[in-house]
Order: structure tokens, then C-alpha cells, then sequence
């Protein structure tokens, strides 16, 4: 089994990534734009996402139904995801049908067409997309806490938008947004499967090559490394269930704490993978977490987890409650085991432990080819492919010292939001 | 990138799986792939929720769920340490006719894996604190499930779907049959329908076949429960006499769900790849085929809208599903009646055909893809009796369907006198006159 990798950019910019696989007949292709609801001005929140949404509309060569039509009748997987820091599109292909994945996406990163009625009909699906995430009353609450986390930082908004933002977003809008930041050297590509890598390169080349460097405008961002004041947000509403929620600072991925932050996730609430496509998970019932809630009887479930980004953003711990139980009580012994982690060294072998999860994590996501094409663009969307290659590594190098280092600094009981969601009125009834 | 360049052999087929019956009755079936260190494993042993009792719905379930709840040798938290350690993965769930489970692991951890599954199927206590606590977890998500408007959509269609039926029954049961479930209960049903007997065991990934059959032999082989009770035959489906319209209003939601649809064809039956391959033409291909277009595209209207076939050993369904503003709620359904009423009409196009066709085709190698995706195509292959050689023989079989077959297989099926629809949500105006 061959598994070549090159990595080139080309003088526009553009960076591209291959790596052959030739286990399974199958390619994947993804582009990434270092674009996301980070860049988004007052006013004009869900503008990256709604940008992601008009990429499907077309172009002159490529009207959108060809497109779409194109990659169904091989049998292909495509979308887009539009986060934090970045937006991405990935065809996932029969290894044979390589070249409508290159030809679809370097038309669309800059031939797209934003037609006004396009972007009124997206409106109401986009404003629909909305409503049906928040028929989750954990999804509103997590919406207010992250607001809460930050004062400044565009990291407050939810991805898809304020509602009174979707409907003042116009064509004009949209498309400046497209335009400024679908660049070659705003993007990257990364294509792994069953391919000849020179082949690949030569093709990408005469594709892209003509397209001209401009530059991107963006705004500068400060990033936020503390909660500047802690914070209880109270959220009623239907059902019988309560939720807790608790967030505290977390560093940007490239900071050397986050790989001791991941050790001291997996020791606090579970092992928690980063793979987008496959892998599975593993189960965190030997958590502290778990046993102190769940074992106890004070919640039915906890989970917990960190965010790869650009910049600081939040560390989310959430408890679903027991019936009979308060959000009070569980917050106590939530921070009855922050206080052992603040105040008691973690064995060295619980770390060892978390470090087995982490690889075996890792290793269960090489199974995939989208997979592995996915993490060669979103590891350098927030800092470099060698945070993918080295991951493992530098979880072997955090010491019992670095978790109660990273303890101390983040887990401040005066800078973290907690929200709770208690129920109000029992559920409806049958007409 | 040429089609003599594509590596065949990575499909699973009679070439590449190899397969032993154990003395009790338990199928192996093993396929050997080395591109990730790690192995996983699908299987499923008989009996499920149409054996539930009917004041205690959700038996088969919570019985399953039970299982690592604590053995003769460790108890729950001592089971979870150790896969848990060593990053492995592993549980049981239970459906219509069967108990199934699911793992992985790293390969050197994979003897922990058939050990688990060893313990949980032939040694489990059911602790009474362990039961209590699972129990809540089981109201927990019952209570989330009366909020969710897809699940209690859904659950409203099948009960009006399959009345008095196991299909029309939830196997995670209902708040006050989870309620009357005792210890004693999960004992006697583990005790009276756990069995070698149609059990089978689906391996995958960085491993011979003889050390997994090895390792399963020699903590499997020796299972025998001379109480088991064979499950008995899933009854047959009562026909659904007329149209009917639910709403079931749900407070601060802001999105409908709705989930509309006819009973379809089993998994078995000869028009299944005809209704399947209409399906995808219907409300798939692409973004979500005739009917995704038609309500998201030309219309704007709700950001899914799409059908699926649910095909299964004695029944099926034919469900199309959307989550609508409650001031799109009438538009989209007409929208959806129209386009049923023109699938019924009309031959699809040869065109739209050829696209399905192709489609489907092209897929195959993408849906098996990792470990646990050809895991799964096995132990499908293997439940409905399709033949090691399915997906090997699924191009021939896909090109033979013409545009006349599923136009005789679609109003064998979809009757719109016969329309059952379930919407959930905040209360649009029109939802009284549905």
C-alpha cells in the first residue's frame, strides 16, 4: 500500500495537499477557505454560512442542478460546513471520477452566481435551518452562553446568524463577502485516496495557475484570553428535563496548553475525538465527571469538550440533570472535582491512559480516506498539518504538572458562564 | 484514474470473507483489512422488542442496555475500566427481532472486545442499583424524546402506520412501561431468549480470520441455554383502511416536522430495488431528488424535505420527511401531494433513471469505506439472507430495473387515499384543516 504525500503552493498562493492512498477506490476532495463567522461585521452575522449555501447555486459552466447532478450519478458524497475560523467543500468520489471534484470547485471559488431571487429562496431556507435548531432547547441555551463568553470577539455569534440579520442580508452583501475572501491565497486544497499524485498536481496547476494573488481583507480581531466576569444565565421553558451548562476560557489550538487541556478533557469528562468523518467514540463512564454525576444520581449524562481554533475560545461542560436533582447540587460537585484538579497532581498513568484513548482515537479515523483528507486542510485552517502529524506526540509530553498548570489557569470559578435550563410547563397535548 | 486502476478486491465478497459455524449454532464471518490497526466488530443474537410484553414496552432494550451493567466477574465500572484503558469501544442495543452489539478496538485489545461480549451475553447480574440508575438514563431520554418534534412525529406515524403491531411499537418503549421494569424482568427475558442459537458475529479489520474465530470459539463455543425460546414470526401487517392527519403541538419549538408516508416493501421482497432505486428519484438524488427540489429549491420553502425507504424482514415504510416554518406547513405538503401524484402517473424519465442507476452504482465503493461500514454491509447481507456476493452482483441486478417497474411498484405502495401524516411543532393556522 502505497501513501505518498507532497505539499506545494503555488505563487497565487494557493496551497495545495495530496496524499495517495491506494487501499480503497476512492478519492476525497476538499477545499478550505480561511473564512468563517469570525469575519463577520456587526449587523451582517451569518453572512459566511449564507455564502456557504449560494457556493451550490452555480456558475455559468456549472449551473448548480449540473453540479449537483454530476456528483450524484457517480454515486458521490459532497457538502460544506461553515465554522469558527474557516468554511469548507468536499467531494467524496469514486477514485475514477477525480476530475468533477477539481473542475466544479476551481470554477466555483470564483465564478459563482449570487441572483437575487437565489438568495431570496435561500433566505427562508437558511431561516428555516435556524428553526429547526433551535426546536432544541440546549441548542438556545448554548447559543446565550457562548454569547456571554466573549465581549468583543466575533466568537459571541452563533455560525448561522441572528435572526434580524437574515432577513436584512442582501445579494450585494453576500456576494462582496464571496469575492473578498474565495481567493487562491485564502484557500486550500487537499485531496487524499487512489490518485497519481504528479498527475493530480499537474491537473490542479493548469486549473488554478492563471488565477491571479489578491489580497483578502479582513478585520483585526483581538483575542480574548480570559472571561473578564462570570456569569449565570437562567433559561425556562418545556419538558421535564434540566440542563447545565458550564464554560470556561480555552487557549487557541496552537498554544502549547491545549494538548495538556485535551489530557485534562479526557480525565474530566472523557476522551473526546476530533474526527469529523468515522472513527466513533469511546464511551466516558470511568470519567471523574460521570462517576461523581451520573454514578452518583445527580445527572444522567455529562460530556465535555474542546474547540481547534484560531483563538481562544471555550472549554463546554454539559450536564443533563436527574429528574429530582437541582442544577445547584450538580454544580457543586462539578466543582468539587475542579478543586481535585486544581489542587491535587493527576496521576501519571491516568495521563498515560488518556494518551491510549487519544491514539487509539487517532488510528480508528485512518480507516477513512475522507477522513484523512479532511484533517490535512482543517489542521492548518487553525494551525499547521504538523499539529495533526505531531498530536499524539505532544499528548506524550504533557507531565502531571502541565494538567494542574492548565487547571489552575482556566478553571477559575470567577470566570466562567454557567447556564441552566429548568422546565416550566409540561409538554402539549394530542388534538 | 481509470477504472482498471480501481482496486475491486477491497469490496467485501465470497473472495475475501471467510466464514465457520460453531457447533452451537453461532456464524462468524471474518474480512482482513490492515489499513488502520484496529478491528471492529457488528453482530446480533435473536430476539427484540416484539417479544415485549405490552405493559412493559422497552424490555428488549433496556435488557440489552443491562447487559454491562455488571457480570459474574466485574462489575460495570470494572468492565468500562478496562475498554475504557485502551481506548476500545463497545455496547448493545436491541431492534424488532433482535438483540445486536457493536465494537472496536486497536487489534492488540481486540481479545478484550470477544472477553466483554463473552461476559455481558452469558454472565450478566443485573444489579439492582445498577438497573435503577439505567432506568432513569431510559425516562431521561423518553422525557427528551416527548420534546423532540422529528422523534414524536415519527413515533405518531408508526404507531397510525403499524397499529397493534411490533413495527408500530417504540423499542425504547413509553415513560410508563419503562416505569413497571424490574431487575427480575431483565433476568427472565435475558434468561428465556438469549441464545447461540441464530447468533452471528461480524469481524472486520486488522486480523486473520482464524484468530478472531480462535478467540470467539474459545469464549462462545461452549454457550448453551437450554430455556431459550425461538422468536416467533413477525404477524402480519393490518392495511391501513383510509387517509389521516395528526397534529401533535409542541410549545416554543419554531420549526414543524413532518413525516408522511404509506407502508412499503420488505427487504426481501422482489420489488424492493425498483421501489428503492424510485425512492432515490423520488426524494434523494442529489439534494433529496424530486421532492428536495421541488419544496428547498424551486420553492424555498423548508431547509429538508426528503423520502426514505425503510425496508425491514416483514414489513416496511415509505416515509417522506420535512421540517417547515408553521406558516410554510400546508404549502409543502401539497407541494409533496402533488409530486407523489405525478410519480404515480407517469413513468419516471430514462434519464432520471439512468442517473439513479448510476448513482447507485457509483456508490459502492464509498459505502463501504471504513471497518464498521463493511461490517454493517455484512451483517445486512447476512440477516436478509442477500448472499456474501450482494454487492458484487448489485450493478447487474440495479441496470435490469426499467421505468415500468417502478411505476407498477410505486402504486403498489403509495395510495394517496391511504396518506398517513404526522406533523409536530408549534401550531400552524392550516393544521386544522389538514
Amino acid at each position: 500500500m502505497s501513501n505518498i504525500f507532497l505539499m506545494e503552493t503555488l505563487e497565487n498562493g494557493l496551497t495545495i495537499f495530496l496524499r495517495e492512498i491506494n487501499a480503497a477506490p476512492i478519492i476525497s476532495h476538499w477545499v478550505w477557505y480561511r473564512v468563517g463567522s469570525r469575519d463577520e461585521v456587526p449587523g451582517l452575522n451569518g453572512l459566511s454560512h449564507w455564502v456557504e449555501h449560494m457556493q451550490f447555486k452555480g456558475t455559468q459552466r456549472w449551473p448548480g442542478p449540473l453540479m449537483e447532478r454530476s456528483i450524484a450519478r457517480v454515486g458521490g458524497q459532497w457538502n460544506a460546513f461553515t465554522h469558527l475560523d474557516w468554511t469548507t467543500f468536499y467531494e467524496t468520489l469514486p477514485a475514477n471520477q477525480l476530475e468533477i471534484a477539481m473542475t466544479i470547485e476551481a470554477d466555483r471559488m470564483r465564478n459563482s452566481i449570487y441572483e437575487a431571487n437565489e438568495v431570496e429562496f435561500e433566505r427562508t431556507v437558511i431561516l428555516s435551518e435556524k428553526d429547526g435548531k433551535d426546536n432544541d432547547p440546549f441548542v438556545r441555551l448554548n447559543t446565550a452562553v457562548i454569547e456571554a463568553a466573549f465581549q468583543q470577539h466575533p466568537y459571541k455569534n452563533d455560525i448561522i446568524g441572528r435572526e434580524e440579520d437574515l432577513r436584512r442580508i442582501q445579494a450585494n452583501d453576500l456576494y462582496a463577502h464571496y469575492q473578498n475572501f474565495y481567493q487562491t491565497s485564502n484557500a486550500l486544497i487537499a485531496i487524499a485516496g487512489d490518485f497519481d499524485i504528479q498527475t493530480v498536481l499537474s491537473k490542479l496547476k493548469t486549473l488554478y495557475q492563471s488565477l491571479p494573488r489578491e489580497e483578502t481583507f479582513r478585520t483585526n480581531i483581538i483575542p480574548e484570553t480570559e472571561i473578564e466576569k462570570s456569569k449565570e444565565i437562567i433559561m425556562r421553558g418545556p419538558g421535564d428535563m434540566s440542563f447545565l451548562q458550564v464554560v470556561y476560557r480555552a487557549p487557541a489550538a496552537s498554544d502549547p496548553d491545549f494538548f495538556a487541556y485535551t489530557i485534562l478533557d479526557s480525565l474530566l469528562s472523557g476522551p473526546s475525538s476530533l474526527n469529523m468523518f468515522g472513527g466513533g467514540g469511546i464511551s466516558n463512564r470511568t470519567s471523574r465527571l460521570y462517576q461523581k454525576l451520573v454514578e452518583k444520581e445527580f445527572a444522567v449524562a455529562v460530556s465535555g469538550g474542546l474547540q481547534a481554533t484560531i483563538d481562544p475560545y471555550v472549554y463546554d461542560m454539559s450536564i443533563t440533570l436527574q429528574p429530582s436533582q437541582s442544577p445547584e447540587i450538580a454544580l457543586q460537585k462539578l466543582d468539587q472535582e475542579i478543586e481535585r484538579l486544581l489542587s491535587k497532581k493527576v496521576e501519571g498513568k491516568s495521563i498515560e491512559r488518556a494518551i491510549k484513548q487519544a491514539a487509539a482515537l487517532f488510528s480508528y479515523g485512518l480507516e477513512n480516506i475522507t477522513n484523512q483528507a479532511f484533517w490535512m486542510g482543517y489542521s492548518e485552517m487553525f494551525a499547521d498539518y504538523s499539529w495533526f502529524t505531531e498530536y499524539i506526540e505532544r499528548l506524550q509530553n504533557v507531565h502531571p504538572r502541565h494538567v494542574m498548570d492548565v487547571a489552575q489557569k482556566y478553571l477559575h470559578p470567577e470566570r466562567r458562564i454557567i447556564g441552566i435550563y429548568l422546565p416550566e410547563i409540561s409538554h402539549g397535548s394530542e388534538l | 484514474m481509470t477504472l482498471d486502476r480501481i482496486n475491486w478486491g477491497h469490496m467485501p465478497g465470497e473472495e475475501n470473507i471467510t466464514q465457520t459455524i460453531l457447533p452451537n449454532g453461532i456464524k462468524i464471518l471474518c474480512k482482513s483489512d490492515y489499513l488502520s490497526p484496529s478491528v471492529v466488530i457488528s453482530g446480533y443474537v435473536q430476539g427484540g422488542s416484539m417479544l415485549d410484553p405490552l405493559d412493559k414496552l422497552g424490555l428488549a432494550l433496556f435488557t440489552s442496555y443491562a447487559l454491562m451493567r455488571g457480570t459474574k466477574n466485574q462489575s460495570s465500572r470494572q468492565l468500562y475500566h478496562k475498554l475504557e484503558s485502551c481506548g476500545a469501544s463497545f455496547g448493545f442495543g436491541a431492534s424488532v427481532q433482535s438483540t445486536s452489539f457493536g465494537g472496536k478496538s486497536l487489534v492488540e485489545d481486540f481479545p478484550l472486545i470477544i472477553e466483554t461480549l463473552a461476559n455481558c451475553l452469558l454472565q450478566p447480574t443485573f444489579p439492582g442499583d445498577q438497573v435503577h440508575r439505567l432506568q432513569m438514563q431510559i425516562l431521561a431520554g423518553l422525557q427528551l424524546r416527548e420534546q423532540d418534534t422529528i422523534e414524536m412525529a415519527s413515533l405518531r406515524f408508526d404507531e397510525l402506520l403499524f397499529p397493534y403491531h411490533p413495527y408500530g411499537l417504540p423499542e425504547d418503549g413509553y415513560i410508563d412501561t419503562i416505569r413497571q421494569i424490574t431487575s427480575r424482568d431483565l433476568r427472565d427475558f435475558h434468561q428465556s431468549y438469549y441464545g447461540p442459537q441464530g447468533m452471528v458475529i461480524v469481524v472486520v479489520g486488522a486480523i486473520t480470520a482464524n484468530t478472531a474465530f480462535d478467540l470467539i470459539s474459545k469464549k462462545l463455543g461452549s454457550w448453551h441455554n437450554p430455556s431459550w425460546q425461538a422468536t416467533p414470526e413477525i404477524p402480519d401487517i393490518p392495511k391501513v383502511k383510509k387517509a389521516t392527519s395528526v397534529f401533535i403541538p409542541l410549545a416554543e419549538k419554531y420549526q414543524d416536522d413532518i413525516i408522511m408516508g404509506f407502508h412499503g416493501p420488505t427487504r426481501t421482497s422482489s420489488d424492493y430495488l425498483a421501489a428503492s432505486l424510485g425512492n432515490n428519484i423520488l426524494g434523494q438524488f442529489g439534494m433529496m431528488g424530486r421532492i428536495g427540489q421541488a419544496v428547498r429549491e424551486k420553492s424555498g420553502l423548508a431547509y429538508y424535505a426528503s423520502t426514505s425507504l425503510n425496508a425491514m424482514a416483514g414489513g416496511g415504510s415509505w416515509e417522506i420527511a420535512a421540517g417547515v416554518n408553521p406558516a410554510n406547513f400546508n404549502a409543502a405538503i401539497a407541494i409533496v401531494k402533488n409530486e407523489l401524484e405525478r410519480f404515480i402517473s407517469e413513468p419516471v424519465a430514462e434519464e432520471e433513471l439512468r442517473d439513479a442507476k448510476s448513482s447507485y452504482i457509483g456508490s459502492i465503493p464509498l459505502s463501504v469505506e471504513s471497518n464498521s461500514a463493511v461490517a454493517s454491509a455484512i451483517v445486512r447481507m447476512e440477516r436478509f439472507g442477500l448472499g456474501l456476493n450482494y454487492l458484487h452482483q448489485f450493478p447487474l441486478m440495479v441496470e435490469k430495473i426499467t421505468p415500468e417497474d417502478i411505476l407498477v411498484t410505486a402504486k403498489s405502495y403509495i395510495d394517496l387515499e391511504k396518506l398517513i401524516i404526522v406533523g409536530c411543532g408549534p401550531t400552524p393556522d392550516s393544521a386544522r384543516v389538514l
